[in-house]
């Protein structure tokens, strides 16, 4: 009875020795699933076609080509490979525009018909209406619909995934505004970083140390909404005022923010690292007739380089992954950023404000996990580096 | 503060470079301290005015642009004992495993490796995930549950690293004594190195809390609820959470003028809760180290 205890509990804990493993492998599956539902998708939206008149050349238009065409930023069928005539666009709401309530019928019963023959009567015009609504019959031809393929997706330049007739998944504005955000927030915190690492663990005293350390605790500790909304009420009016901008949520609000953020692991990796650099070291440099300044930065801090460095991306991982924060204070505008002043948005600012609004299933859905996945393989890579510092430095060690 | 003290043979402009320096990294240090100084005191300030027994024990009204937040903070302290019964016994056994079970180094490096992962996983995407696989596969709905086991889920690796350090650090000629006394191992572990671990693990289970309640991105969408005036019923009921409501109103706010109040309020109820968290987690820390240095 006590063996067969012993025995089940010791298979308890094995089990939930591996429910974090198991936890990676879910969310990789879930995530993945979903994401890559994207690449299954027409790149019109569901249901619909665009149909043009049959004497058109041209057969196959890109999401982009799409999108221009419907926006009027391409106004000639020769700039998408066709005749030199200008291209009308039709949409459904447009249909009382060309036809009386009579051709169309009280129940839209004939609109199809209408609609097929409008098309076939103007070489020009391009119609975007639903797939079952429009009769096979002579005149008229439907634009190819492939599905989304991956480089238009991590290739694209535009993030537009509620537009009409063809949404826009291009990653790169959000993957960019990522970048910049986490780029210039360790680049603030990373003086800051360092210089309390060295302070604290070979400056002040202990008694100085014992308030410094649940200082940076508590910075750490601060929900991250609580720093959106101080960013938000503080430091975005403030950067509207200093640098005369038209609008405060900026790049640099959301950096100024993740650095705070970011600090408190910086700190705390590389003063653990430096603590641990070993006493010989510095008394063998202090014999030698060195400050302890020179000692701190020809010793210390070359032996401690690694934890550094763990430091610093652990930093860079945790201001990558932050949504709300982010959320609050950059302006969510899903353009390639020209510059750190400008709104930008990130991958996990997306996620956080357009899946409320999605549908459950659709493209736009899909699309915002597959930014889960991108943003889960850019922290999976991240936290492997800092593995792999830590162990080189564990080997170096020993 | 300890100044540095110089020896005779060094130069001036050695001394100098020191000093200048030191003087650089005290400068730094100090300011983060009233970064830190500034936000608190900002949303204390500005917060304090607004705490009342009415905004306290509220309803929100009229749109949310009066009355007061105790939905919000019911479900916050709803969702975290939720996540603590998700994750505290699971991860207190996994870490158990860790340090007591699991024999062979790869096993043990492999599931470091995973639970570090784990706990880099940002906030999002555990909501995402939530959404995907409690809300929507396992059919819970937008609830109280679905919101619990994601921040559980998310609270897993902090509280099974916490246990893991605090079971390291007990020697092993304990564990040695008693197996030597005739226990068994699980007695071992049940009888003494449970208990002499106990006060580290608290320490972690409660930070680890006060993570869970300040998180708002993983219970976006497997939870928070924009408007919930009554208090939930069941626990497959939405409900309200601080950090959600602050953020809605303070983003989303219908009326600027009559909701920063309430939004001022809400921070400094969460900024509240978190320093009383941090707070305690100190205090028993600095309880359990006087205790076992008397030993």
């Amino acid at each position: 009875m006590k063996k067969f205890l012993e025995k089940s509990v010791r298979w308890i804990l094995t089990a939930s020795g591996f429910v974090t493993s198991v936890v990676i492998l879910l969310i990789i599956g879930f995530l993945f699933t979903e994401g890559a539902g994207l690449f299954g998708e027409p790149v019109i939206e569901d249901g619909y076609v665009l149909a043009v008149n049959k004497e058109n050349p041209v057969s196959r238009l890109s999401a982009e080509e799409i999108k221009a065409v419907f926006d009027e930023d391409i106004t000639n069928w020769k700039d998408l490979g066709g005749n030199d005539m200008p291209v009308r666009t039709f949409r459904l709401e447009d249909a009382d525009d060309y036809f009386t309530e009579e051709q169309l019928g009280s129940q839209y019963e004939h609109a199809g018909e209408a609609i097929a023959g409008l098309v076939a009567s103007d070489p020009g015009m391009v119609a975007f209406v639903p797939g079952t609504m429009i009769p096979d019959g002579a005149g008229i031809k439907l634009i190819e619909d492939k599905n989304i393929s991956p480089g238009e997706v991590l290739g694209g330049k535009e993030w537009f995934p509620t537009a009409t007739p063809a949404p826009l998944f291009g990653v790169l504005p959000l993957l960019a505004g990522t970048v910049w955000v986490s780029l210039f927030a360790i680049l603030f915190a990373l003086p800051f970083g360092i210089s309390i690492a060295v302070y604290m663990s070979e400056v002040a005293s202990e008694r100085v140390r014992g308030i410094l350390k649940p200082i940076i605790e508590l910075l750490n500790g601060i929900p991250s909404v609580v720093y959106g909304f101080f960013g938000l009420i503080v430091i975005v009016p403030m950067l509207q005022q200093v640098f005369g901008l038209p609008v405060g949520e900026s790049g640099l609000a959301g950096s100024l923010v993740l650095a705070i953020m970011a600090l408190p692991t910086i700190v705390t990796v590389a003063e653990d690292a430096m603590r641990n650099c070993p006493r010989t070291l510095r008394e063998a440099s202090l014999a030698l007739g060195a400050t302890k300044w020179q000692t701190i930065y020809k010793v210390v801090i070359p032996s401690s380089m690694s934890g550094i460095a763990s430091g610093v991306v652990l930093g860079i991982g945790r201001a990558v992954g932050e949504t709300m924060a982010v959320l609050m204070v950059t302006g969510n505008a899903a353009v390639i950023p020209g510059s750190i002043l400008e709104p930008l948005r990130t991958i996990p600012a997306t996620i956080a404000a357009e899946l409320g609004e999605a549908p459950a299933g659709g493209a736009h859905y899909q699309s915002l996990f597959l930014l889960g996945v991108i943003l889960f393989f850019i922290t999976f890579i991240i936290n492997m580096c800092v593995e792999y510092i830590s162990s080189r430095n564990r080997a170096k060690n020993r | 503060m300890e100044t540095p003290t110089y020896p005779k043979g060094y130069s001036s402009r050695k001394r100098r470079s020191q000093a200048v320096a030191f003087t650089i990294c005290r400068l730094l240090s100090l300011l983060i301290v009233l970064v830190l100084f500034a936000i608190l005191g900002f949303i204390i300030v500005k917060g304090a005015g607004v705490i009342s027994w009415d905004f306290l024990t509220k309803a929100p009204e009229d749109g949310m642009t009066s009355g007061g937040i105790f939905p919000a903070i019911v479900g916050t302290l709803l969702l975290m004992l939720g996540s603590a019964i998700v994750a505290f016994p699971v991860g207190i056994m996994s870490g158990i495993y860790m340090n007591e079970y699991a024999s062979r180094g790869w096993v043990v490096k492999f599931i470091r490796l995973m639970t570090n992962n784990l706990s880099g996983v940002p906030s999002i995407v555990f909501g995402l995930f939530g959404m995907a696989l409690f809300v929507k596969y396992l059919g819970f709905g937008d609830s109280i549950l679905a919101g619990s086991l994601t921040l559980g889920l998310l609270s897993l690796p902090l509280v099974i690293r916490t246990t893991e350090e605090a079971l390291k650090d007990i020697p092993d000629g304990i564990r040695e004594g008693s197996l030597a006394l005739g226990a068994t191992k699980l007695q071992t572990i049940w009888k003494v190195v449970l208990p002499m671990g106990m006060p580290r693990i608290i320490t972690g289970l409660i930070l680890s809390l006060g993570r869970v309640s300040g998180e708002t991105a993983p219970i976006l969408f497997t939870c928070a609820a924009y408007f919930f005036p009554q208090l939930p019923s069941s626990i497959f009921d939405q409900c309200m959470a601080l950090p959600y409501h602050l953020y809605v109103i303070s983003t989303s706010g219908t009326d600027i003028e009559a909701q920063q109040p309430i939004a001022y309020g809400t921070a400094l109820v969460l900024i509240v809760i978190v320093l009383v968290i941090n707070l305690l987690a100190g205090l028993l820390r600095k309880h359990f180290e006087k205790g076992l240095k008397m030993h």
